[in-house]
């Protein structure tokens, strides 16, 4: 079924934090199945965009709009209803309490107990690691582990589009290619993904089509394979650093 | 009277005095945990459970039916403090925060003095709490307030236990006091999960209200001024927030306190608060995240 409209819209968003203008006109869009990379320097704006998108940000101005809704307005707790989880920056997980109670809260949007059940066995199959650890306090699992626990609270509330904020941050080398492989097994699944992350060669490698962020704008956007291989994507990267 | 049945003595008295502390102080932990506030009102909501109870007593209602209608207004009073004084100032700053906190503590209790006036009151306990316990020949007493005051503190504790554990907006209480924002994105509604914090925390205080008069024999409309200070105490000491620091805290407290009494020179015995609160000072400044939570920072 093709449909004409993107799951998600982004229309010219503009976020300040007092005098901080972090972004300066922000435009994008997801289509249902895509995964997109959003990447770019430090403080290009990346994490902004997607706080703004899941409602943690208020956009000064521009239009969100989520499965033809306008979410601009709409509360972190509603958009999550919507279908759109977010794993943020960092993780975030409740340090203090098990796997299980997390993924348990991953869901608590949800009213349908036996496919809380199918969701839980798939968050084993995609990551095994977290059976294991099912009892154990989120705060003392590795890295890698924490990361695979906040993609699988995410997935937990069964979204239809799925914001990654650096999912290889604070991951040991080994576990990030683990991880990506979770990520491409869910593409193949059909999971529509909107992905921040500082490796631009792997984000590239997964992604269908890529925005690159500089300074609070979209320097430079297109079909991720061929981004791979354009200098420009290089250069906004030494143009924020410079 | 022997030197162990002494001892089994304090530790009775201990984890009665000890019952009292958790309760006050799990109340203040849940509320802290949720709003990073110190409810400097939770006092006062005790005094709302007491006087309750009290009343429906002398109006001839039986213990048990009136201690738990002062439970309920308890948790009311605790509702209605969110809604009316804390909502609008949910996102305003600490300083503010706190002196509404006060300021809530103030009205109540002149509004308490208003209508009781500051006078203590008998508290009307039956008979039957009244008679106490005897073992090996008098050397062990403990009456049956103290029982039912340690019995209800387990049970109720066990409740708490089951409800943090087991339920969606138990978690969410967890989860909100650890990260409010990682709340809200995994979809709680975080409104929600801060009114039943408030209820769950003030019908805690009705309980250790009705309880705090029985065993003091009297109400009066400032009585939860010195339950709340050691309260916090508790909850300093158990690591502020954390719902099992407070239980640590509360039975430590009180084991200290009555260890104080009973096993150190009279000399010292004048001095048992000044040392309880020199222990607070000696938290705050080398470990003011408690037992539990080594080096987290706390704010009042
Ligand atoms: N809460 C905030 N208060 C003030 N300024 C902020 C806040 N959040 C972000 N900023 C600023 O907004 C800009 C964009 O930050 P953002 O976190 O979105 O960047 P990013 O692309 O995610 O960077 P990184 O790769 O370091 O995660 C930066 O200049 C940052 O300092
Ligand atoms: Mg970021």
């Amino acid at each position: 079924m093709a449909t004409a409209d993107p799951l998600l819209r982004v229309d010219n968003l503009e976020v300040s934090f007092g005098a901080v203008r972090a972004l300066k006109g922000i435009s994008l869009d997801v289509r249902e199945g895509e995964v997109i990379a959003l990447v770019g320097a430090n403080g290009a704006g990346k994490s902004t965009t997607l706080r703004s998108i899941s409602g943690l940000a208020r956009a000064k101005s521009g239009t969100i709009t989520f499965a033809g809704t306008v979410i601009n307005k709409r509360t972190a707790p509603q958009i999550v209803r919507l279908g759109l989880a977010h794993s943020p920056e960092g993780r975030r997980l409740f340090g203090g309490l098990s796997v299980a109670e997390n993924l348990r809260l991953g869901a608590c949007t949800r009213s349908d107990p036996d496919g809380v059940a199918r969701d839980t066995e798939r968050m084993f199959t995609l990551f095994p690691i977290l059976r294991e650890r099912w009892r154990q306090l989120a705060g003392t699992l590795s890295g890698g582990e924490q990361q695979q626990l906040a993609l699988a609270r995410a997935l937990m509330a069964a979204p239809r589009l799925l914001l990654l904020d650096e999912p290889s941050l604070g991951v040991a080398p080994l576990l990030v290619r683990h991880i990506f492989d979770a990520l491409a097994e869910l593409k193949r699944q059909g999971m529509t993904m909107l992905l921040v992350e500082q490796n631009i060669a792997l984000a590239l490698e997964l992604a269908d089509r890529a925005y690159v962020l500089r300074t609070g704008k979209v320097a430079l956007s297109g079909i991720a394979s061929e981004l791979r291989s354009d200098d420009r994507v290089a250069q906004a990267y030494l143009g924020a650093a410079e | 009277m022997s030197q162990l049945e002494y001892i089994i003595q304090q530790v009775i008295n201990a984890v009665s005095l000890g019952s009292l502390y958790a309760l006050v102080a799990v109340g203040l932990s849940i509320v802290f945990g949720v709003l990073k506030l110190t409810n400097f009102a939770h006092g006062d909501v005790m005094m709302v459970g007491a006087f309750t109870t009290v009343l429906l007593i002398a109006a001839g209602m039986p213990f048990i039916p009136a201690m738990i209608c002062g439970i309920a207004a308890s948790a009311i009073a605790g509702f209605l403090i969110e809604r009316i004084a804390y909502r609008p100032i949910r996102n305003a700053p600490d300083v503010t925060r706190l002196l509404t906190s006060l300021a809530v503590t103030y009205i109540l209790e002149n509004l308490g003095i208003l209508l009781f006036t500051s006078s203590p009151r008998n508290f009307p306990l039956p008979d039957i709490l009244n008679s106490s316990w005897q073992l090996s020949g008098g050397a062990i007493t403990f009456t049956n307030i103290n029982v039912l005051t340690v019995a209800l503190t387990f049970v109720s504790l066990i409740g708490l236990g089951w409800f943090i554990t087991r339920t969606t907006i138990g978690l969410g209480m967890r989860a909100a006091a650890e990260d409010m924002q990682a709340a809200q994105l995994v979809g709680l509604d975080v409104n929600k999960v801060i009114i039943v914090a408030f209820v769950v925390a003030s019908a805690y205080a009705g309980l250790a209200g009705v309880l705090w008069a029985a065993q003091a024999g009297v109400v009066q409309p400032q009585m939860g001024f010195t339950p709340l200070l050691k309260a916090f105490v508790a909850a300093i000491i158990g690591g502020f927030g954390s719902i099992s620091g407070a239980l640590l805290g509360g039975y430590m407290l009180g084991a200290l306190e009555i260890f104080i009494v009973a096993f150190l020179p009279d000399t010292v015995v004048p001095y048992r608060d000044a040392i309880v609160f020199a222990l607070l000072i000696a938290f705050l400044l080398f470990r003011p995240g408690g037992l539990l939570q080594p080096n987290r920072e706390i704010k009042l």
